[in-house]
């Protein structure tokens, strides 16, 4: 059996819907459909959660990368502040506008992350058959697939904020795991980030990895891209990432 | 507590019938195909029984719930999210207890006893304003707690995600079940359609969000519901990366 963990740091990373999941227990006798609707919907609330938050969880990578010697959990605590800030004085972010949302990622959020590295991993091994001209596409559509579905999520932050939680790493550790805490309305949601420390003076560190309640985002998306290259190789994946971005270009439908 | 009911004994039955019909699938799809992802040898009868749950979502919940958002004030709509998690913090103490986790237990249960009566019932989230914090522990993290393996990933009727061990729990969890405890069959049921519309509710800005996320909404919404159970059962505190394939060896 794992080591169990000796204690715990906060109570619940589930939020008030998914909560409400686990009320389910109590509705089980009866009425099959009603109760049966409620465990798979329940699910899906995780989903949205996972998608709000991980929207957030990218934003909160703003600014550009500070000092060389600035400590990771600072690091993402002044990202988060800059970030949570940014998104509320920007009310095109709020109406949803894609434009304003894009230009957010890209001049704050981008540049704190090794997106290569995120792609890289999300892709597998297949990664290193692609030619560059592939890589280059697999980033760039993978990049859009996340922003148009986290738009959406960006525009619904008002009075979050974000606490670091102690950094459990020795000093000189190149690959930190950096855990906070989103708070807003209903139950805090675990949010953490996986960083890296970029090699060379000043280039402080950087983002490729991240954990929204428990789900890394990687992670969710390795055995879906393992599909499509399976099926009809790097540029099956390509088009299927093209594919889905092009259904979900005209707002909401 | 409760004296047997007849639509309760046949409820029973259904379920076992189901249960049949299940494990029926499960061994045909076994003998169709081979294996692919280690922890979903059942991806065959978990496709199906995924679309057969969309579908019914389609035509049932989610109108049903989108009149219901429509109609019921937010008011409402909150007295009736707290008065559920409000026995779901009962079922959490019994579970922390199990798990011997003491915080979990005392402030569940405190949960439970100050919003039921300072909070007429559970209308109100008065422990939430006294700042007690809220868990959420059922019989499949009891039992992942003490090491039973998730078995396979399982998509029930209906219910939607799950495992081996959750799908096993739940037959436990169903007597357990707080609502179940309410004699009056009319009211038991309603209080159920008034809980899935509400959570389904919840939900509706959710939909659009993953079909804009997956490629693949099956293997999407598995890999992230086995870390999010995995993460659950763990209290959030794996320190584990998990494995990533490219920069092991660079």
């Amino acid at each position: 059996m794992p080591a169990l963990p000796a204690h715990r740091h906060f109570p619940s990373a589930s939020t008030g819907i998914a909560a409400l999941r686990h009320a389910h227990p109590g509705a089980q006798t009866l009425g099959r459909k009603a109760q049966q609707m409620i465990n798979r919907r329940s699910w899906i609330s995780r989903l949205a959660m996972f998608a709000a938050v991980a929207t957030a969880g990218l934003a909160l990578a703003s600014l550009p990368a500070r000092a060389a010697d600035e400590a990771p959990d600072q690091f993402i605590g002044r990202l988060s502040t800059d970030t949570l800030d940014a998104i509320k004085s920007d009310k095109g972010i709020a109406a949803g506008d894609m434009g304003r949302v894009i230009a957010l990622v890209d001049s704050k959020i981008m540049p704190n992350v090794n997106f290569a590295r995120m792609t890289a991993a999300a892709v597998g091994p297949a990664w290193r058959q692609a030619t560059p001209e592939q890589q280059k596409r697999l980033q760039d559509e993978f990049k859009t697939l996340l922003v148009r579905t986290y738009a959406g999520a960006l525009a619904q932050v008002t009075d979050q904020s974000i606490t670091v939680k102690p950094l459990r790493a020795q000093p000189g550790d190149a690959e930190v795991l950096v855990r906070t805490e989103v708070k807003g309305k209903g139950d805090p949601i675990q949010l953490d980030y996986r960083l890296e420390k970029t090699p060379g003076q000043g280039s402080g560190w950087k983002i490729y990895n991240l954990n929204v309640l428990g789900v890394w985002l990687v992670e969710t998306y390795r055995s879906q891209f393992a599909e499509q290259i399976n099926a009809k190789g790097i540029d099956g994946l390509i088009a299927a990432l093209a594919d889905r971005n092009a259904k979900s270009a005209p707002k909401k439908s | 507590m409760t004296k047997p009911s007849i639509p309760r004994m046949f409820a029973g039955g259904a379920s076992r019938l189901l249960l049949l019909a299940l494990l029926a699938a499960l061994l045909a799809g076994c003998a169709s195909q081979g294996p692919r992802n280690p922890r979903d040898p059942f991806e065959r009868y978990n496709r199906s029984m995924s679309r057969f749950n969309e579908d019914v979502d389609r035509v049932l919940l989610k109108p049903a719930a989108t009149a219901y958002a429509q109609v019921v004030p937010d008011m409402v709509r909150t007295g009736v999210r707290n008065f559920f998690a409000n026995l779901a913090d009962l079922w959490t103490a019994i579970n922390g207890g199990l798990q011997l986790k003491p915080q979990v237990a005392l402030d569940s249960l405190a949960r439970f006893g100050v919003n039921s009566t300072f909070g007429l019932g559970g209308l109100i989230d008065v422990a939430d304003s006294m700042r007690i914090d809220r868990h959420r522990e059922d019989l499949g993290q009891t039992l992942g707690h003490w090491g039973v393996p998730s078995g396979p990933y399982l998509v029930l009727p209906i219910l939607g995600p799950s495992t081996v061990r959750d799908t096993a729990a739940l037959f436990v969890e169903r007597p357990s079940g707080m609502v179940a405890y309410i004699d009056n069959e009319h009211n038991r049921i309603g209080l159920q359609v008034l809980m899935a519309l509400e959570i389904r509710a919840n939900l509706l800005r959710a939909d659009s969000v993953l079909d804009g996320a997956a490629l693949d909404k099956y293997s999407f919404t598995r890999d992230a519901f086995l870390q999010r159970r995995r993460s659950l059962i763990l209290d959030g505190e794996d320190d584990e990366p998990p494995p990533d394939p490219t920069t092991d060896k660079k």
